[in-house]
């Protein structure tokens, strides 16, 4: 059965240490989106960049060491983000509508 | 703890009392009538002086029931109980605040009425009977010592009675602060009883007193100084005697319960309590006595040319109060609490009466405008009189005995005392003859609308005044002399406490003396009838005084105010002002401003990091994050 | 070519999302970030993990990009917006992701695991995460059901204006 499966060596062909190169470049990628955009949206692309990359890295880990919990929490994962976006891009609407803008600079009222 | 048998609890409910009826106008009071008021305020003073007449029947012959019933205070070996010692002393003191006390309440009822702090009054009043009671009932001196500044305290809460007037207010300061200047002595005093003694209890310092003055005996002179320094300020002595004349701003009940009866006598009370010490300290003594002797005379003869009715009154009790003490500092212990007790009864009268009057003319003060009152007032005329012949001691009225008493006691140490003890009774003789003279008879010297208005006062006024009349006329009767045939009942009771005085003068020596003193106490009665009701003489007004330098100087009561003023109170103003305007302004206020800028400038640097931009939490947050995870590697 | 094929995805990745975060127009953002989903799920499958890269592709390029486009449409962004930080901040978030990367690159190298043990080759299936997410985390599963539902309401109740009004 195995064999009619994608193949093996794909797999084994990269070490590990790539991978998590990629996603930790991928998430650093995010935080400067995140800090350097003033662009509500785009922030929001960043997080959404960001926990990609942890995903990315959780099933890394999951293959090398032959373990599929991690996957099911990458699962987990993917039904927060999804529920996140969803309340996020909500409340961005409800901010544009208040104050017509979707500049972070603009929200300077976090403070007593 | 000792079981409570019957003693405890009543010596306890004496002076708890007064101090729930005070917690219970306090609250209740504006809710009361005046009636109800009145008769409740009254009525546990009664019960307090009724409790004390039983006290009076348990005393034993020769000894004190120490009444223990806690620990006060506790702090390594200093030690003071909350006991008290019902003895000889305390009992009459007691009698004494109590029933006099209880009198002046029902007065009150009459005098205050109408008046808007009526249950106010009545609760401070009630305050002070307790403290007076604790302040005569303790066994120790710091006890004593709480009752000694309670009653301060009332009697500045009662002279600033009416607190909306400065003047009054200002005259309730300067008793307290006057007080205050007596008390610090006292304070230190205590301080030296307790560093050489160990205690405070009367009994126990009574029993050591002659081995510490083996040790050293300076120590007890200056014991005995300090505390004598404390009575010179209740009491009202040269020097710290300018606050009692000024005190005359309270109502006239409060001057004749506080201001003569009670509260300015806790300083002879403290010394005839203390007199195991002072027989030990003779230089004290010798101060007493010349101390008493300057207050007595100057006193006196500030009161001859007074022209208001209760400073008169005021002046007289300053002097007889000095001369209380002159009694003292020659060792006449018994004497001088003979006297004390005699005058609380007289001068309490005197002052009702003059408060009866005062009522009766609606608020004026000034002798120069009354005359011819004794048909108006008839019972006011008489027992105002009976007082009258009692202070100025003729017989057979109490204060011939107790005044006589003391000049005798004097004549055996120094027949040059007895000249001027005999001089202050003369003055006394003067300046009440003509208090009496100038306010009851004579021609009437007001207004005729006026003289109209003129009522006399309520029965529940007057029948404290009969009582006090009755006690001043016969009060003499507790302690006659063996010449006689008396047994001195007074100085034989006080045995246990008061060592009797040895110098007894031989009868036919007595009797000059006493010959002497009432011929001439007679001879300034008609020279002051003769001045004041033949020739019609009238007090100079006040701009005719002016010219006049000695009577002037004697109705600017020797210019101790104005000296006071000069050399204690301006420099210290002047002083105040100037660290006020140098010292405080421009340093310690700049000081402490400064650190308030600098905190106030601080913050505003640290607000600014909350300055409630998103990306800048974020970024905040980005630095945190990286800096935990950079101290995890490190570690 | 396996390793070929890595690089090669990894390459596309890095380089989408730095457009996606450089981009001044939104709307490419968002869509250099669906090239990144893209590769990723990519990744996914160079790793034998199929099911999550068909779900992924499902989820955030079917639904939450999806969502953002909506969004964007919504709010009539398509044009450029040009609200730029300062050129300083830039620097300073730049230099802070760099420093972010460096920390955890060392915190990776420092850590000891033993990698390229036994490969696993069907714990990527359907079947292998089936058994898992509906036996050892049937109730995690259904519990995020109900966290669908409460953003859901969320949402709603958000945009409803009557509300926000009132």
């Amino acid at each position: 059965m195995n064999e009619t499966l994608i193949t093996p060596d794909l797999v084994m062909a990269v070490p590990l240490e790539h991978y998590i190169a990629v996603s930790a470049i991928l998430f650093s990628i995010g935080i400067i989106g995140v800090l350097m955009r003033r662009n509500l949206i785009v922030m929001f692309l960043s997080i959404e960049l960001m926990l990609n990359s942890v995903n990315l890295l959780a099933v890394a880990f999951s293959i090398y060491h032959n373990d599929s919990n991690a996957q099911a929490f990458v699962f987990f994962i993917m039904v927060v983000a999804a529920a996140e976006i969803a309340v996020g891009l909500a409340m961005l609407v409800m901010i544009y509508r208040n104050i017509r803008t979707i500049d972070i600079d603009a929200l300077k009222q976090l403070k007593w | 703890m000792a079981s409570f048998d019957t003693t405890h609890i009543i010596s306890l409910l004496v002076p708890l009392l007064p101090l729930a009826g005070f917690f219970g106008y306090f609250l209740y009071g504006d809710k009361l009538s005046e009636s109800k008021v009145g008769t409740l305020a009254s009525g546990w003073v009664i019960l307090s002086f009724l409790l004390s007449l039983v006290l009076f029947g348990q005393i034993p012959v020769d000894g004190a029931i120490q009444v223990n019933y806690f620990n006060w205070m506790q702090a390594g070996s200093f030690t003071v109980p909350f006991a008290f010692q019902i003895d000889q002393l305390s009992v009459i003191m007691m009698m004494l605040v109590t029933g006099v006390g209880s009198l002046i309440h029902i007065y009150s009822i009459g005098y205050m009425h109408g008046d808007n702090g009526f249950s106010r009054f009545f609760a401070y009043l009630n305050l002070f009977i307790f403290f007076m009671l604790l302040l005569v009932m303790a066994n120790n001196y710091v006890l004593m010592f709480a009752g000694w500044e309670g009653v301060g305290l009332c009697s500045y809460l009662l002279i600033g009675f009416w607190y909306k007037n400065p003047e009054y207010s200002a005259a309730a300061n300067k008793a307290f602060i006057v007080n205050r200047i007596g008390d610090l002595f006292m304070l230190y005093g205590l301080y030296m009883i307790f560093k050489h003694f160990g205690t405070f209890v009367y009994s126990d310092i009574n029993g050591m007193a002659q081995s510490v003055f083996n040790a050293d005996t300076a120590i007890i002179g200056i014991i005995t100084l300090l505390l004598f320094a404390g009575a010179t300020g209740k009491s009202a002595q040269i020097p710290l005697h300018t606050w009692l004349p000024d005190a005359m701003a309270g109502p006239t009940p409060v001057s004749a319960l506080i201001h003569a009866a009670t509260m300015v006598t806790a300083g002879i009370y403290l010394i005839i309590r203390s007199n195991v010490l002072f027989a030990l300290a003779p230089l004290t003594n010798e101060i007493i006595v010349i101390i008493g002797l300057a207050t007595t005379l100057v006193a006196g003869m500030i009161a001859l040319k007074q022209n208001d009715i209760k400073k008169v009154l005021a002046y007289s009790t300053v002097s007889q109060l000095g001369l209380m003490f002159f009694a003292l500092g020659v060792g006449a212990y018994a004497a001088a609490f003979f006297h004390l007790l005699t005058h609380a009864f007289f001068k309490a009268l005197l002052f009702l009466g003059a408060g009866s009057v005062i009522h009766g003319m609606h608020g004026e003060q000034d002798i120069r405008k009354m005359g011819g009152l004794s048909g108006k007032m008839k019972y006011t005329h008489i027992t105002f009189l009976i007082a009258v012949i009692a202070i100025i001691a003729l017989p057979p009225l109490s204060g011939f005995f107790s005044k006589d008493y003391i000049l005798a006691s004097v004549f055996g140490k120094s027949p040059v005392l007895w000249f001027f003890g005999a001089l202050s009774g003369l003055l006394t003789a003067f300046y009440m003859m003509r208090l009496y003279l100038l306010v009851f008879k004579g021609k009437s010297r007001m207004p005729e609308a006026d003289a109209a208005k003129i009522h006399e006062s309520p029965s529940v006024m007057l029948m404290p005044l009969y009582v006090l009349a009755g006690l001043s006329a016969l009060g003499g009767f507790m302690n006659i002399p063996s010449i006689f045939g008396g047994s001195q009942w007074l100085e034989n009771f006080l045995k246990p406490v008061v060592s009797l005085s040895e110098l007894h003068i031989d009868h036919g020596t007595e009797w000059i003396l006493m010959g002497i003193s009432t011929v001439l106490v007679l001879g300034i009665v008609f020279w002051t009838y003769n001045m004041y009701v033949k020739k019609n003489d009238v007090p100079e007004s006040d701009a005719v005084l002016a010219t006049m330098p000695f009577a002037n100087f004697l109705n600017r009561k020797f210019y101790f105010d104005e000296f006071y003023d000069a050399v204690f109170s301006q420099p210290l103003l002047k002083f105040s002002t100037f660290i006020q305007k140098w010292i405080e302004t421009s340093i310690v206020d700049k000081v402490t401003d400064s650190f308030g800028m600098l905190s106030f400038f601080l913050s505003g640097q640290v607000r600014k990091l909350q300055n409630g931009h998103i990306s800048f939490y974020l970024f905040a947050m980005v630095l945190g994050i990286l800096g935990i995870l950079t101290i995890f590697i490190l570690l | 070519m396996a390793a070929a094929l890595f690089y090669a995805l990894s390459l596309i990745c890095i380089v989408s999302s730095l457009i996606m975060i450089f981009h001044k127009n939104t709307m490419y953002s968002v869509l250099f970030l669906l090239v990144t989903f893209f590769s990723v799920a990519g990744l996914y499958v160079t790793l034998n993990a199929q099911f999550l890269a068909i779900v992924h592709i499902i989820v955030y390029a079917g639904a939450i990009m999806v969502l953002f486009l909506y969004v964007i449409m919504f709010l009539n962004m398509s044009h450029i917006i040009n609200f730029q930080k300062s050129k300083a901040i830039k620097i300073a978030a730049t230099a802070t992701g760099l420093m972010f990367l460096l920390v955890i690159i060392a915190a990776l190298s420092s850590a000891t695991y033993n990698g390229n043990v036994t490969a696993g080759h069907e714990i990527g299936l359907a079947s292998t995460l089936g058994h898992i997410i509906f036996n050892e985390f049937l109730i995690p599963f259904e519990v995020s059901s109900i966290l669908f539902l409460s953003a859901m309401v969320g949402v709603v109740i958000f945009n409803k204006k009557d509300l926000i009004d009132e």
